[in-house]
């Protein structure tokens, strides 16, 4: 794969960018400027940067719960991001999301979905209404090991074969669906052969290295975009952290983790940056990052919170539709 | 200009016209195409419109109705048809935690106009997995929006009252009611969702019924009338919102109440609609408030169980007399 020097400071920015903004959210949990569920990308920061960047500005994502990382790679801002996380006014959902519920209709973001395979059928639809109104659009639907075991992602992956619609399954198989291992749940732990049983084109990619990552994605959305209907792809990978903040990891051994992180996406990043003879500044990057970060804290600190008078504003859509 | 026709061939016109004026509108649902839709609704779709929009769907209610969410946000405007509401709970992660929600949660970006239509109610010996009325579920919502349609004009008017709505709408049809006939006009004024309609005025006692239930709770306030007893009978048309204006202002005529619901009495919006009065017109009652429910049974098979079961004429005409009695 060739890769300029733009687009790899790029991958290297966003992924750090994800790495740094979720440690920063980790510290701010502590300091209890957070709270309720938080679920970290740390370790899966490739796949989103590899995936989201084969999108244009038209394609949809529909995400998970674990979806800082997606929705930063999406280029929503990191200050209304975390403002969404202090539950401010200036936050993307105004502070009636949180870190499980991140929109951005702008950035045609459509969740953080907190059940798990809920966004496939939903992605479906928003597949079916791009072919129906004949959008050479596609539709990336993100979602984890965990959404395999509900019937909602069998259903959907027939749907989008049966209809041939132009939707994008990535599976971020990190290998727990929370504390429990694939092993543990699945009688066929290969995700990518149970989809390719609903005739659709599928793979697996090694989701720590956003090359590869981004090569089958580009090639993927190449297909989809001929017409070819659905492609699949199954992401490995690895969180580094717990599940959520309230996770106390018991279900798995430290070992297996140190072992996943000699594979960090940064380090596997920056080695194949070495093979291929391109130096980026990795130190400017890591300044800049560093700024975007505490902007956002600072951005999030000034935010105000939403009246309470207006917490009955957006259970429903006023007027007629459009 | 008035005709007669069935329940069924109203809400056939008004999909039928839907389909005809806005091309982003489509029908998904098992069996609605090539067999014609379950209660023949959609009979000659699929040959007008074509497979593209009357759209067959597998067995698989939440990966469908999880589509209807998805197209509505992007941009079409689909009604997905559900068999009966039974089977409305494999789906209902998706409209409960989904399309009831999503326009909050992303802090009004995201609106849902979807249109979920589905047959509720008993009295066809379908037994306990067909038969029941749980539209009241769904009421206990935010977010989302149940009308019920009664009359035939309803039937009609409903499909495009929810379809011009912005936010996900449910219409619940009662299986008995689709061979039903009535007059009809197209062009009779229509009362926007929200609004109970007062079917029968009366001065002695308010029957507030929704769906078959209103049929029942008319013909028991013509036989009250032999006895002296003037009812004033309630449409109540929409689930949520409820029309509580409409339901008070009667209260504070009649000064009693009794409301006529085949859903189970525990839990059901029978218990709502008695809370409410209970809390903004309590000093108007001259009398208990009383409800004709479902028995508290998952429905039998056998006719005369059912029919057992479920509220019936005589139950409201006895139960009015206690009720003015007491």
């Amino acid at each position: 794969m060739k890769l300029d020097i733009n687009k790899a400071k790029e991958f290297y920015s966003q992924m750090l960018l994800i790495r740094r903004f979720e440690e920063k959210c980790a510290q701010e949990y502590s300091h209890q400027k957070i709270r309720g569920f938080l679920h970290l990308y740390i370790g899966e920061e490739a796949v989103g940067v590899g995936v989201i960047d084969a999108l244009s500005d038209e394609d949809a994502i529909v995400a998970t719960y674990r979806e800082h990382g997606q929705a930063l790679a999406r280029g929503i801002p990191a200050n209304s991001i975390m403002a969404e996380l202090y539950g401010k006014a200036e936050g993307v959902s105004h502070g009636r999301g949180g870190s499980m519920h991140l929109y951005s209709a702008q950035k045609r973001f459509y969740g953080g979905n907190a059940i798990v395979a809920a966004g496939l059928p939903f992605a479906v639809g928003m597949a079916l209404a791009d072919k129906m109104a004949k959008r050479n659009r596609v539709t990336l639907c993100l979602f984890g090991d965990g959404a395999v075991a509900e019937g909602e992602f069998h259903e959907s992956l027939n749907l989008a074969a049966l209809w041939n619609l132009p939707v994008l399954f990535v599976c971020e198989n990190n290998q727990y669906g929370m504390g429990t291992a694939l092993k543990y749940a699945e009688s066929e732990t290969n995700i990518s052969k149970k989809a390719a049983a609903y005739k659709i084109s599928s793979h697996q990619v090694d989701g720590m290295d956003v090359l590869e990552v981004s090569k089958m994605a580009q090639k993927a959305i190449k297909s989809i975009k001929a017409g070819k209907g659905p492609q699949f792809i199954e992401a490995i990978t690895y969180r580094f952290r717990a599940h959520s903040m309230f996770d106390a990891e018991l279900y798995r051994d430290k070992s297996e983790v140190q072992e996943w992180k000699k594979r960090d996406p940064l380090l596997v990043f920056k080695d194949r940056l070495k093979e291929m003879d391109i130096v980026i500044n990795t130190q400017e990057i890591e300044k800049e990052i560093s700024k975007t970060v505490e902007d956002a804290v600072a951005f999030a600190e000034a935010g105000t919170l939403e009246p309470v008078e207006d917490l009955e504003k957006f259970v429903y859509s006023q007027g007629a539709v459009k | 200009m008035s005709e007669n026709i069935t329940y069924r061939e109203a809400v056939k016109r008004a999909i039928h016209k839907a389909l005809k004026e806005d091309e982003r509108v489509f029908l998904m649902g098992e069996d609605v195409g090539r067999y014609g839709g379950s209660y023949a609704v959609s009979m000659g779709f699929l040959e007008e419109f074509g497979k593209e929009r009357i759209i067959d769907t597998p067995l698989c209610e939440s990966g469908f109705t999880g589509a209807g969410i998805g197209a509505a946000v992007n941009g079409m405007r689909p009604i997905v048809e559900i068999m009966t509401v039974n089977f409305s709970f494999l789906a209902l992660d998706q409209i409960v935690n989904s399309a009831s929600a999503l326009f909050y949660m992303s802090g009004g970006q995201f609106n849902v106009p979807l249109v979920i239509r589905m047959a509720t109610g008993g009295g066809n010996q379908l037994g306990a997995q067909h038969s029941h009325s749980l539209e009241g579920w769904y009421a206990h919502i935010p977010g989302l929006k149940v009308l019920t349609p009664a009359t035939i004009q309803d039937a009609y008017a409903m499909v495009g009252l929810a379809l011009e709505d912005p936010n996900p709408v449910l219409i619940f049809e009662n299986a008995t009611l689709y061979n039903k006939k009535g007059d009809f006009d197209e062009k009779a004024p229509v009362l926007a969702i929200g609004k109970a309609f007062v079917h029968r005025e009366g001065k002695d006692i308010t029957f507030l019924a929704y769906g078959v239930n209103l049929l029942k709770a008319l013909e028991a306030a013509d036989i009250l009338a032999k006895d002296g007893i003037d009812a004033e009978v309630i449409d109540l048309r929409s689930l949520r919102p409820l029309d509580n204006e409409t339901i008070m202002a009667s209260i504070k005529k009649t000064h009693r109440a009794l409301i006529v619901d085949e859903d189970w009495k525990s839990g059901s919006i029978s218990a709502e609609i008695m809370a409410r009065i209970n809390e903004d017109a309590f000093y108007e009652l001259d009398a208990p408030m009383a409800r004709v429910c479902s028995r508290e049974v998952p429905f039998p098979y056998a006719a005369h169980l059912e029919q057992a079961a479920m509220p019936q004429v005589d139950k409201i005409v006895q139960t009015a007399h206690e009720v003015m009695e007491s």
